[in-house]
């Protein structure tokens, strides 16, 4: 009797939201206030309604959009044509695209705490203890992190108003009909297709878009605040400077 | 991404809360969230694809399920639970705001114990006193606030809280009216009132910590202000007593 080899364990790392969500999360230290009020509101309000209400909501999109024709093909073409690409998968990619840019964040702390250890190991001072310390490291939002910390912004902002307008190019209007009415070929004429859970669908979309609109001004918030906080630190550093503060006496006596 | 996660980030507010936030926790994670996990997902499972109209009329039973159910009551409650579950999360943030100010002062501190220290702030419960009570009252008015509509709305859109088994509709283009039955009815009115029952208990314990707040509260300011009135009482018998002694004691 031939010996079957045992199961090879299952190492390979699920690919699922909850992966997605142990990844982006790791971000929330290097983050100002508001961007964990962001990051929250994203996993809360977005990801977590998405994974739990939404996705069942459209769950019979397909099956469940009938037309009023006997002809073969007619239903699948009309579903084709009104639906191109569904909510759910355009809130999904919306979601990855605009929490991928805090990536960029991570990645430069990453690349920060490389070069420390680095040089800590050159200098010779390279004990496990100074290796922990620079790991649990916080780094100030200075410098190139802050420029590195407000291009991520600016790219969230980009992708959250890109799809926003890509969903205004697709469906314009918030509100799901219940009947559509289809003439694309092979439908014999222009037949009536009814649409599954229309009014729930209208209430999830309008609320997805509320989010998304909250999530932005969040996005702009935290900009401002990143640009008024360096001013007012380059400021500060002005006037400890004899120069800036004699720059900074003609200025005032005006 | 799961009603896990959310359980995971609620337990970790557990630690600063009352003793009836302790119990309004366990409420709404064991009566109403595995609840709603483990069983009313499964009894609304087929709820679009058993809605059956007695009619060959194409898209009479879409349109009529959708007239009937705007909102599925599964979807609703996901709702309800996510929205009162966030302002507990205010309350934990602000604790992690104070802790990592309280964090930075002991590192600058340059203490000798300062493992010891870092390990005993992150076990410390704050005492619900000042910034941290405004916080946790606020938190408490959200929480009600949307018991409250999540509930009005579920009776607003379905009048009661029974599930007939037929309902008759005559919403184009149904040619007439059509009888159209819902898919296990009674065992959907039992988790309907089941998940009312829980909501209300959700609303009668915010509102009676909300007093228990106030009254500690007032409790507290009243014994300071006693404190207060006894000290100062005490500072003004100790000014009688010295101008008295200055009169007695020879002038030179």
């Amino acid at each position: 009797m031939p010996l079957t080899p045992p199961a090879e364990p299952d190492l390979e790392p699920k690919m699922n939201w909850a992966s997605f969500y142990a990844v982006i999360s790791g971000v929330n230290r290097h983050s100002t206030g508001i961007g964990r009020i962001w990051l929250s509101v994203l996993f809360l309000f977005r990801l977590l309604v998405l994974v739990v209400a939404a996705e069942s909501a459209w769950g019979d999109e397909k099956s469940g959009f009938t037309c009023n024709t006997e002809q073969p093909g007619c239903n699948s073409v009309c579903y084709d044509h009104f639906f191109p690409i569904s909510h759910i998968r355009l809130w999904a990619l919306q979601l990855i695209l605009v929490s991928t840019p805090a990536l960029l964040v991570a990645m430069h702390v990453a690349h920060r705490r490389h070069i420390d250890k680095k040089m800590l190991k050159i200098s010779g001072r390279g004990s496990p203890k100074d290796l922990e310390q620079i790991k649990n490291q916080k780094f100030k939002i200075t410098g190139a992190l802050w420029w590195t910390y407000m291009i991520s912004l600016f790219f969230r902002v980009f992708f959250e108003a890109a799809f926003m307008y890509i969903f205004y190019m697709i469906y314009p209007g918030y509100k799901m009909f219940r009947l559509v009415k289809c003439d694309s070929y092979p439908c014999p004429n222009t037949v009536d297709c009814f649409v599954s859970r229309p009014t729930e669908k209208t209430i999830f979309t309008v609320f997805m878009l509320a989010v998304s609109g909250v999530c932005i001004l969040l996005n702009i918030a935290e900009g401002i605040f990143l640009v008024g906080r360096a001013c007012s630190r380059h400021f500060r550093d002005a006037q400890d400077s004899p120069i800036g503060a004699l720059f900074m006496q003609k200025l005032f006596s005006y | 991404m799961s009603w896990l996660t959310l359980y995971s980030q609620l337990t970790g507010v557990n630690k600063h809360s009352t003793s009836l936030g302790k119990v309004w926790l366990s409420v709404l994670l064991f009566f109403r969230i595995m609840i709603l996990m483990l069983a009313a997902e499964k009894v609304w499972g087929d709820e679009k694809s058993e809605f059956s109209c007695n009619t060959l009329s194409p898209g009479c039973e879409s349109v009529c399920y959708d007239h009937y159910f705007p909102i599925s009551h599964i979807r609703l409650w996901c709702l309800q639970l996510i929205f009162v579950s966030t302002p507990a999360l205010l309350v934990a943030m602000y604790v992690a705001y104070n802790k990592h100010g309280t964090k930075r002062v002991i590192l600058r501190s340059g203490n000798e114990n300062i493992e010891g220290d870092l390990k005993a702030l992150k076990n410390k419960r704050l005492p619900i006193t000042g910034q941290l009570w405004w916080i946790y009252f606020f938190s408490l008015l959200l929480r009600l606030l949307f018991e409250g509509g999540f509930m009005y709305a579920l009776y607003t859109i379905y009048g009661s809280f029974y599930i007939s088994r037929a309902v008759l509709c005559n919403v184009k283009p149904c040619e007439n009216q059509a009888n159209c039955y819902i898919s296990r009815p009674t065992e959907k009115t039992i988790f309907t009132i089941f998940m009312v029952v829980s909501s209300s208990l959700c609303i009668l314990l915010n509102l009676a910590e909300l007093f228990y707040l106030i009254a500690k509260a007032l409790i507290r300011s009243f014994q300071l202000s006693n404190r207060r009135q006894d000290c100062n009482h005490l500072a003004s018998k100790f000014e009688e007593t010295i101008p008295m002694e200055k009169q007695t004691s020879p002038k030179y």
